[in-house]
């Protein structure tokens, strides 16, 4: 029984699926800067700080993020490494980057289990997770007191707030080409302060987010050096090629 | 030099090496004016050769156990010496192969290379393109990703629609009431043994056909019938090395282009892989809006334009059946564009239109808007076989030439 109801919601769902989505604020673009390693460095410290004991990056390693971002293992060791294996010990620099929260607990607490991120900028987006970590709101109807404008509804609770300070979401009431009138956030305003001005937090989110980037495909910059070398080898060989196909062809006419 | 022969000549005197390397390369006599249209044979048989040696690479890796599949593939993009490369080839191939063969498959559609004597051949190929299909629809589903996971649950419920026997059926394709470890299992066994040696063995097949009756050219005039007096066609030339050499041109710009989607934009803005399927599978969430890979989206299209579930089943696959039917529909005699009637040209311009339409819809969310345009170009699907069929019959063509041109 169980099972047909979720068959049938498979079938149903995909129909109704583009009801969904729509208007976000914030709705600001963001540019990542791949040789900017200490942005990135920086990300690290706020994602192993903030991020990385709900959420896992259960796909990546420490010291592959130390040997890509240039941060030695003594450095991994003492400022990035909060979580600890099953021993209760400090995890392993070699080791996955795991957190002990399991799934039932995760889902008690926040009414959905903290998503893995190792691949969300990949999923999600850099533009999106950018005006995600940017658009909480004061909303006192949500359990944790805050709603997300880009996210409505979203269980996670603001994390960030010591850094960025809460807010307070200004809406309009606009109506649609079907003459239906919807409330939309237009602005923010700032209700306490955090520990940083606004423009710093949108910085610390941009480096988080880069970080995010580079976690979801580490070996980008690889491949696009790789790429650049058989492409110039590609049109080396064609050159070739094509002279040895003017060579054959010369007696067919 | 007499080493070799004596080596060539053992061989020979129980393999018939030279026989065959004359009759398929060296002897094989193919018409001197192939054009841009047909560099895609040959390339089409090179990605199937990068599809089969990365797939190997990726089977050494890869699990194939719905707990496991979707690390397992993070694992070879991460911890795997070039396993990113490895994958990225696989997933670009699976894309690149449809590329090359619908513009193969086009190429047969403006020469009229299905025409007789070339049935079998374009049959042949038909099959390689259901058994494509097959093998892209499971592969999809290895990685376990969310559009994996409800593309397929989309697609095989499809199934459901046929009368009495539908829903036993789905149960049976899937091994369980949803999609799951069963499913992912012996699609992975379909994927990895059963559809590629039937993918291979009608290559073969496709091939000899081909070099039974010979290759057709752009004028769709026969080269046999002007030969000199050593039986050697006056149009041809030898496949190797004229041919060889030139589709080595073909293959290096098609590696070119290959490469830069690898290298550069390995998710094609989400059309190659599939942002939603960065995410694993889960089956209590669906994504907000399932959509097939690109390959697949004139045929879901069509499903989608038809306002009964069982008649949309229906029009999708006669969308496939109509084109085996090709050579049937198609009663002219010449063979070439370029010597057919304005009222071809008009019939094959709309199809490519109505192709080309039903797949940039079939990628979108369905609208009010959308899917009367999708209804549209569906007509202009079916309507260029029923046309052919009408207007082959005693169709105005130009004379065609006896010779080849240029």
């Amino acid at each position: 029984m169980k099972k047909s109801m979720i068959l049938f919601a498979g079938l149903l769902l995909p129909v109704m699926g583009w009801a969904a989505g729509g208007a976000i604020y914030p709705d600001d673009d963001i540019s990542i800067d791949w040789s900017d390693k200490a942005a990135m460095q920086r990300g690290a410290q706020l994602f192993t700080n903030y991020c990385l004991s709900c959420h896992s990056a259960q796909y990546s390693r420490y010291n592959r993020v130390g040997k890509d971002l240039g941060i030695s293992d003594d450095l991994m060791k003492e400022n990035l490494i909060f979580t600890t294996n099953e021993l209760g010990e400090q995890s392993k620099v070699g080791s996955l980057m795991t957190v002990t929260m399991n799934q039932e607990y995760g889902e008690k607490s926040f009414g959905t289990a903290p998503p893995d991120l190792s691949l969300v900028a990949r999923s999600r987006g850099t533009h999106w997770l950018y005006n995600y970590l940017r658009g909480f709101y004061l909303d006192d109807a949500r359990p944790f007191g805050v709603n997300n404008g880009v996210f409505p509804n979203v269980g996670m609770p603001h994390v960030l707030a010591e850094l960025e300070g809460l807010k307070k979401a200004v809406k309009e009431e606009v109506e649609d080409s079907h003459g239906n009138k919807h409330e939309v956030i237009t602005g923010f305003e700032q209700v306490s302060e955090g520990s940083m001005t606004p423009e710093q937090y949108d910085q610390a989110v941009k480096d988080l987010v880069a970080f995010l980037d580079y976690l979801a495909e580490p070996y980008k910059q690889t491949r696009k050096n790789v790429g650049t070398g058989v492409l110039i080898f590609l049109l080396v060989l064609l050159i070739l090629a094509y002279l040895l196909k003017k060579e054959y062809w010369k007696d067919v006419h | 030099m007499s080493k070799q022969n004596n080596l060539l000549g053992w061989i020979d005197a129980r393999f018939p090496l030279t026989k065959m390397w004359e009759e398929h390369l060296s002897k094989y006599y193919a018409p001197k004016n192939f054009n841009f249209w047909y560099f895609f044979g040959s390339l089409a048989l090179l990605v199937l050769v990068i599809q089969i040696v990365t797939g190997i690479f990726l089977t050494m890796q890869y699990k194939p156990d719905a707990a496991l599949a979707f690390s397992s593939v993070e694992y070879i993009m991460r911890d795997v010496d070039w396993g990113w490369l490895i994958r990225y080839l696989h997933s670009t191939g699976a894309s690149a192969f449809f590329v090359v063969v619908y513009l193969h498959m086009f190429r047969g559609l403006m020469y009229g290379s299905y025409q007789k004597p070339r049935e079998l051949i374009w049959l042949f190929g038909m099959f390689i393109f259901l058994a494509l299909m097959a093998e892209a629809f499971m592969g999809y589903l290895l990685p376990w990703g969310q559009m994996s996971y409800w593309g397929a649950q989309v697609i095989i419920s499809l199934f459901g629609a046929i009368p009495v026997i539908g829903d036993d059926l789905t149960l049976w394709i899937r091994g369980d009431f949803v999609i799951a470890d069963a499913t992912l299992n012996r699609f992975f066994a379909l994927h990895v043994i059963a559809v590629p040696l039937i993918l291979i063995m009608l290559v073969v097949m496709h091939i000899l056909a081909l070099h039974e009756v010979g290759s057709n050219n752009p004028d769709g005039v026969e080269i046999k019938k002007n030969k000199d007096e050593n039986g050697i066609p006056l149009d041809g030339i030898p496949f190797h090395p004229y041919y060889s050499v030139k589709d080595i041109v073909g293959v290096v710009v098609f590696l070119m282009i290959f490469s830069a989607v690898v290298f550069f934009m390995p998710e094609m803005n989400g059309y190659f892989l599939e942002y939603a399927n960065f995410e694993p599978a889960n089956p209590f969430k669906t994504p907000e809006h399932i959509a097939p890979v690109w390959y697949f989206t004139p045929f879901y299209a069509i499903l989608r334009a038809v306002p009964d579930k069982l008649m949309g089943v229906i029009g999708m696959f006669a969308a496939i059946i109509v084109l085996f039917l090709l050579p049937w529909f198609d009663r002219g005699k010449v063979h070439s564009i370029r010597y057919r009637s304005t009222a071809f040209k008009g019939l094959l311009v709309m199809f490519v239109i109505s192709f080309i339409g039903l797949g940039y819809l079939g990628a979108l969310p369905a609208t009010e808007g959308r899917t009367w345009f999708a209804r549209l170009f569906t007509l202009g699907y079916f309507g260029y076989f029923i046309g052919l069929w009408f207007i082959s019959k005693n169709e105005k063509t130009k004379p065609v030439p006896e010779r080849v041109t240029s």
